[in-house]
């Protein structure tokens, strides 16, 4: 027998072209379709456009591509504009930020105005974005809980390249724009300051990381496993609960003690994903700025114990050997 | 289930399967190297471990000779390094070194028919260099080489030249107007990392004045900041240069440092104190025994940047936690653990040494903008 079930969706809801709402004199930069589409109507809606584009939504594509195009390039000059190399070693390629000796200054631009100028336009690029999904929630008569989420991220995005390099006195306190570049920095700047698995807002970041990961997991399927009884209408089940909100509740108190209700694991999911870059982005704030070593943070702050010298053979610093 | 959905999970479970190709066989054993709960252990696993302790043969000593007798430099011309030897231990070592480094060449991989005195090939001059490499090895290093000390095979293995040499490395070609800050680039010396391609120079190349003023410390040692301002960029470096010495002993970080904090040296295993001894022993075979070939090194001897080929903690450990898995090798050669160089005297010139000047000019113009790139990138900003 056919079911219909509402993520992985065996059943392609087919319906006729449909516009969305009016919204006034904005309707002209709605554009684009719209096309049906069977893959799509697997995973989700089989409509795709029309798409509300406006006009931050096209300066935002411009500044993304300029971004784009200036990391590529420099990616592909780093490599003697040789295609076969820049397909090769990809992963490896980067635009760096200026070395040290530039501070805040603005360097020239083969050593490190590039990368400059590639966040300003990626930076000026997400912000118009935030007002398009500010101004698309509004046009749409919704509360604004999407752009606040997505200026939770751009929060942390902003504190690893824009403001702790500013309150270390240099933009090479930057992130590299690359795939391996940026991972080796991260490496690299945990080992500088003393290995980050001991800031407390890293701590809590990773929490909420996973914690979100396995609440989302939790709601989808508690959601799915009730929908044959009309769970997936989850905002009727708020207002006017019935068998499946009941059984998807009961589940978790008779499995854990406690339950959330169907308004407020929407509540859970949402704070949890904005608190791990929020915490994330202050964990990196106090790095460098305030915090020297997070592991001797943490010994003074009882955190983590002072593990002993290994008794039966004393390692002690040569340098200290040599010059007392 | 139907047909089409049997072949589906086939086919998943086939590409799962594939993904894990990359992985070594569980399961792996691990040795406790530092305090219990701080994760410093060493990780092998039995299966690669035969295969590194199949590597790791060493060649049976050669037949000890009855001692005494007249020596080397009475009886042959032109001995400057080995010349107090008695000429059976002379001869001896002569033979082993053939077996260690030129077996399928022999004798006249060194020497001419005209005479064993004549220097008129290259090689015979290296070895004399390597020859007082490896004693002052071992006569000055015993804080890195320790008991089990090191000869011509510990490298050579047999073959002419070391599997594992480097010279300065240029770089991926890029075009001028980019900086590439020294890395970025997939780089075998750090480990396929994108961090700096090339440690190597700056750190094993350079004198003892300049290797001091390189980022070694970086990582804070006071939990509030007391003015170390060394950069993440400066970390890459020391980073890369880690990365070739985990790779080149086949071991992790946790060997040596106890990664919570790398600061410190008591929580830290002996070996980092053994690795500290190392790092300044490369620097002086490279700056005092390999550099000093770089006049009179055929070119293809030499690096693409004109170079010579030098030693790097890979060329003596080939993977392997000890060279030859600690096999004591010199205790057959004590020749080799003491100085036996009678005096500093020229080597006997058979041939005119023809060089090409400008390609020495343009390496030296490319070796200053290698030494440009690690100087900027390298600097504080103070």
């Amino acid at each position: 027998m056919i079911e219909y079930q509402n993520i992985f969706t065996q059943v392609q809801a087919e319906a006729p072209d449909y516009p969305g709402v009016p919204i006034g004199k904005d309707e002209e930069h709605r554009m684009g379709g719209p096309i049906h589409s069977w893959l799509a109507g697997k995973l989700g809606d089989a409509q795709i456009g029309p798409i509300y584009l406006g006009p931050s939504g096209f300066l935002a594509f411009i500044c993304g591509f300029i971004a784009f195009e200036i990391i590529g390039l420099n990616m592909m000059a780093s490599v003697n504009w040789d295609p076969i190399e820049f397909m090769r070693q990809l992963p490896w390629l980067a635009l760096e930020p200026p070395p040290p000796e530039y501070g805040l200054s603005i360097p020239p631009l083969h050593d490190g105005g590039w990368w400059l100028m590639a966040g300003f336009f990626l930076t000026a690029a997400i912000l118009l974005w935030w007002w398009r999904t500010f101004t698309i929630s509004r046009n749409l008569g919704m509360s604004n809980y999407l752009a606040w989420a997505f200026a939770a991220a751009i929060w942390l995005y902003l504190v690893l390249g824009f403001i702790r390099p500013i309150l270390m006195g240099s933009w090479s306190e930057a992130v590299p724009f690359g795939i391996f570049p940026h991972l080796d920095w991260t490496a690299a700047f945990s080992m500088r300051y003393g290995n980050l698995f001991y800031n407390p807002f890293h701590m809590l970041s990773i929490v909420f990381l996973y914690g979100s990961a396995i609440l989302f997991a939790m709601h989808g399927a508690t959601i799915l496993a009730v929908s044959r009884y009309g769970g997936d209408r989850e905002i009727d089940q708020v207002t006017d609960i019935g068998t499946a909100g009941e059984r998807s509740m009961l589940y978790w108190r008779w499995c854990m003690g406690f339950n959330a209700s169907m308004e407020s694991i929407h509540r859970w999911a949402w704070w949890f994903a904005v608190l791990t870059v929020i915490t994330g982005g202050i964990g990196i704030l106090l790095t460098g700025t305030v915090v020297e070593n997070w592991y001797l943070w943490g010994v003074k702050h009882g955190i983590a114990p002072a593990y002993p010298a290994i008794d039966a053979v004393p390692v002690v610093d040569p340098m200290m050997e040599a010059n007392p | 289930m139907k047909t089409h959905q049997y072949l589906r999970a086939a086919a998943a479970l086939a590409l799962s399967t594939l993904l894990l190709a990359g992985c070594e066989a569980p399961p792996p054993e691990s040795v406790q190297l530092g305090y219990r709960g701080v994760g410093q252990e060493q990780v092998a696993n039995p299966k690669t471990l035969a295969a590194t302790v199949a590597a790791n043969q060493v060649p049976a000593a050669q037949p000890a000779v009855p001692a005494g007798g007249p020596k080397a430099a009475d009886v042959y011309e032109n001995v400057q390094v080995l010349g107090d030897l008695s000429v059976g231990e002379f001869t001896r070592l002569m033979v082993a070194m053939t077996e260690w480094v030129s077996p399928e060449e022999g004798c006249n991989y060194c020497h001419v028919d005209e005479g064993f005195q004549y220097d008129t090939k290259y090689t015979k001059r290296v070895a004399r260099v390597m020859t007082v490499m490896t004693q002052n090895a071992n006569v000055a290093w015993g804080d890195h080489v320790g008991g089990a000390g090191v000869t011509c095979y510990t490298c050579h293995r047999g073959k002419n030249i070391p599997a594992n040499v480097w010279a300065t490395d240029p770089g991926q070609p890029h075009a001028p107007g980019v900086m590439t800050a020294g890395q970025n680039i997939a780089s075998v010396t750090a480990a396929y990392s994108s961090l700096p391609n090339d440690p190597l120079t700056p750190y094993f190349d350079g004198d003892e004045e300049e290797a001091r003023n390189l980022p070694w410390r970086v990582a804070g040692d006071t939990a509030l900041p007391t003015g170390n301002r060394s950069s993440v960029k400066q970390t890459e470096w020391i980073y890369s240069l880690m990365m070739h010495m985990s790779d080149s002993l086949g071991v992790n970080c946790t060997y040596c440092h106890n990664t919570r904090a790398f600061y410190d040296w008591e929580q830290s295993s002996p070996a980092r104190v053994k690795a500290w001894h190392g790092i300044r022993m490369v620097r002086d075979m490279n700056n005092n025994y390999v550099n000093e070939t770089a006049d009179w090194l055929p070119e293809h001897r030499k690096g693409p940047m004109g170079d010579p080929l030098k030693v790097n903690c890979a060329t003596c450990h080939q993977g392997a936690y000890k060279p030859l898995l600690g096999a004591n090798m010199v205790q057959d050669y004590p020749n080799l653990a003491r100085y036996t160089l009678a005096s500093k005297s020229e080597p006997v010139e058979t041939e005119a040494e023809a060089d090409s000047d400008e390609a020495v000019d343009e390496a030296s113009d490319l070796q200053d903008t290698v030494e440009e790139i690690i100087e900027e990138e390298m600097t504080t900003g103070e």
